[in-house]
């Protein structure tokens, strides 16, 4: 098996839809000439064309306005939105539109719709470019919303939601890019809506999904050596989410901690303690912990990030307070 | 504004317009059927029947005109909340618009999700969008796209009031559409009026045609109770963006003979003399008027048009109303596509 980066992964899934699809093409700010302001679309103007890949003016709400109208012709476009800061610009055509055409045309019309994004912090952005916004999404009936943690979810994922009939919230992370990982050499997708458990253990169970499955893995390590066994379920799809996965490990474990990178309040760990407390409060010796970034908007400088920002040492913590 | 060219005293030039006159006859009985369900339609509304209505009262010469000019079923059609007109004209009968109206569960539009005023059938290339006032725009940069992608000669005409000229979805779509030549039009039902706001305080130019000019593409203002001269304009704009010229901005000035919706009372914002004196510009009447005087139509055949009308009408609406509601476990389904 071929190890390949995060970025890579994508960008092969991409390039083999492109190859295989005629329906699929295209459209978003700087995917062309620029080749993607995250270098996921390297060589794709060069080698499909300026009809598939199409550069776009700043102007979010046409972009996924318009890969709505050619969805709905029966058109397969993937469009990006270059950060989930910017989707705010498009959040009526997402929310109001693209989630509900479907159901408000009594299933007549279908938006099968990739909208690729990127999101997360820790890249010294500051407020309006370091937002973990994808939970808003996932609030919300008609859409789909995956974000990988991995070279190998991020190509299966993305296939997957490029075959779902749906529009689907794609959302990358600035800072796996360049992770390597594992990728096999014949054609595989991931289903959505299926987590994964990353790694095994008995004592405790950490829900993660993105970078912060990643930080959960490392702080995992480190609970190891302190004799604690933690298993770290990787959510993979916040929208499905798969619910059954999360209640096997807790029933096994006793125990959990939620890590999102977003802000706590009304968040992906609240959704998830609820479905813990909904199916599994008799197995729980402790309450559910949660991680989050700190309730601010991000600051600039390293230092300021870095507080705000969760990390292994902050999950650690939470572990202890199980115990 | 353009000047009328057929004048109600003189011939209809069926050829120069290529019309036949069952054509130009469908045009009027759309006209007249149009208006007909829009008034019934309120008649509901005071009854309870049905919560919230657009009327397209005073749009219709517009909406028909803009439509017959469109190979039906082929080309691509996105409505806005108004245009009922529209939806009649192209293809979808009266008795769908009773059913969405009252809610039903054969409303073929929404399957009894959908506020009235939102027209949709796929199968007729008529797609309905949200509410929300021109996120519709978009869509038919969206279609168009598709469209020429593929390779197809289909033309999507986008349709909202000058109301909607004032968002960035206007903006945003019009920019892309001029920069790719999309075969796209871009129909502006302009009656002067965004619920209350007057168009002097939505936006300083006279014609939302003068807009195009900042993207690269023709915008035309026509007269807006001329069925005919909609119908050469919108023609025009067809066919260039067939033969791959690109969009149009059309704004058809009409009047808006209702208040906004069911939900508004423009006694309230407008004057006694301002309403009065609008009705002097019905487009049905001055429809009328210019068949009759061009011997296209003669008194009985009229009369005996109007009477189909209200037949038609009196027939769709016992049906729908007797159509069974929806069931409540029908709320759950459709969500998501099963593909």
């Amino acid at each position: 098996m071929p190890e390949i980066t995060y970025r890579k992964a994508i960008s092969q899934a991409l390039r083999e839809i492109l190859q295989s699809d005629p329906r699929a093409f295209m459209i978003g700010e700087d995917i062309g000439g620029y080749q993607g302001a995250y270098a996921v679309t390297r060589g794709f103007l060069k080698e499909f064309g300026p009809e598939r890949i199409k550069d776009t003016p700043i102007a979010e709400s046409v972009i996924v306005g318009a890969g709505i109208g050619a969805a709905m012709a029966g058109s397969r476009p993937i469009i990006e939105i270059m950060t989930i800061n910017f989707s705010l610009l498009a959040m009526d055509q997402i929310i109001n539109c693209a989630a509900k055409l479907h159901y408000m045309s009594g299933g007549q019309v279908t938006v099968p719709l990739v909208i690729r994004t990127v999101s997360g912090g820790g890249t010294q952005l500051a407020a309006s470019h370091s937002q973990s916004l994808e939970g808003w999404f996932a609030h919300v009936p008609g859409l789909k919303v995956v974000a990988p943690s991995t070279p190998y979810d991020a190509k299966g994922l993305l296939r997957a939601a490029y075959q779902d009939p749906n529009p689907v919230m794609y959302v990358e992370h600035s800072l796996l890019y360049g992770m390597k990982g594992d990728i096999p050499d014949e054609e595989y997708s991931i289903p959505l809506g299926v987590a994964d458990v990353k790694r095994e253990g008995s004592d405790v169970t950490i829900i993660s999904y993105s970078r912060m499955a990643q930080v959960a893995l490392k702080a995992a390590v480190r609970l190891e050596e302190e004799g604690i066994d933690a298993e770290v379920v990787d959510l993979r799809s916040l929208r499905p989410m798969d619910t059954e996965t999360i209640i096997n490990s807790v029933k096994k474990t006793s125990r959990a901690v939620v890590v999102e990178e977003g802000w706590k309040a009304m968040g992906i760990g609240a959704e998830v303690s609820a479905r813990i407390m909904e199916n599994a409060l008799e197995y729980l010796d402790a309450p559910v912990q949660r991680v989050a970034s700190a309730d601010i908007p991000m600051p600039y400088s390293r230092p300021l990030e870095l507080a705000t920002l969760p990390n292994e040492d902050r999950i650690i913590e939470a572990v202890h307070r199980l115990f | 504004m353009a000047t009328t060219r057929y004048k109600a005293d003189l011939q209809i030039p069926l050829e120069e317009l290529g019309l036949t006159r069952d054509e130009v006859l469908g045009m009027y009985r759309d006209m007249l059927m149009a208006r007909a369900v829009s008034e019934r339609l309120w008649i509901l509304g005071r009854l309870g029947k049905v919560y919230f209505l657009v009327s397209c009262e005073g749009h219709e010469a517009a909406q028909i005109g803009s439509v017959y000019a469109m190979r039906r079923g082929h080309d691509i059609f996105i409505p806005y909340y108004r245009d009922l007109g529209v939806a009649l004209a192209a293809g979808s009968p009266p008795l769908d618009i009773f059913l969405h109206a009252l809610g039903k569960r054969a409303d073929p539009y929404s399957a009894g999700r959908q506020l009235p005023g939102h027209y949709s059938r796929r199968d007729l290339n008529i797609v309905s969008g949200s509410s929300v006032v021109g996120t519709q725009i978009p869509h038919g940069v969206g279609t168009a796209y598709a469209s020429r992608y593929r390779g197809e000669d289909a033309v999507t005409i986008v349709y909202f009031g000058e109301g909607a000229t004032s968002k960035g979805d206007f903006h945003e779509a019009l920019n892309f559409a001029g920069i790719h030549r999309l075969p796209v039009i871009f129909f502006c039902e302009n009656n002067g009026w965004a619920i209350s706001v007057p168009q002097t305080k939505q936006m300083v130019v006279q014609d939302v045609a003068s807009k195009a000019d900042g993207y690269g593409f023709p915008g035309l203002s026509v007269d807006g109770t001329d069925v005919l001269e909609v119908y050469r304009v919108t023609r025009e704009a067809a066919a260039r963006a067939r033969q791959g010229q690109g969009p149009t901005l059309i704004e058809a000035k009409v009047f808006r003979f209702s208040s906004h919706s069911s939900n508004d009372d423009q006694t309230r914002y407008r004057t006694p003399e301002d309403l009065e004196g609008e009705r002097a510009h019905d487009p049905v009447i001055r429809f009328q008027e210019q068949l009759l005087n061009s011997s296209v139509l003669d008194e009985v055949e009229d009369l005996q048009i109007r009477e189909e009308v209200d037949r038609t009408l009196d027939e769709a609406m016992t049906q729908a109303e007797a159509s069974p509601d929806p069931h409540p476990e029908d709320a759950s389904g459709q969500v998501y596509s099963e593909g």
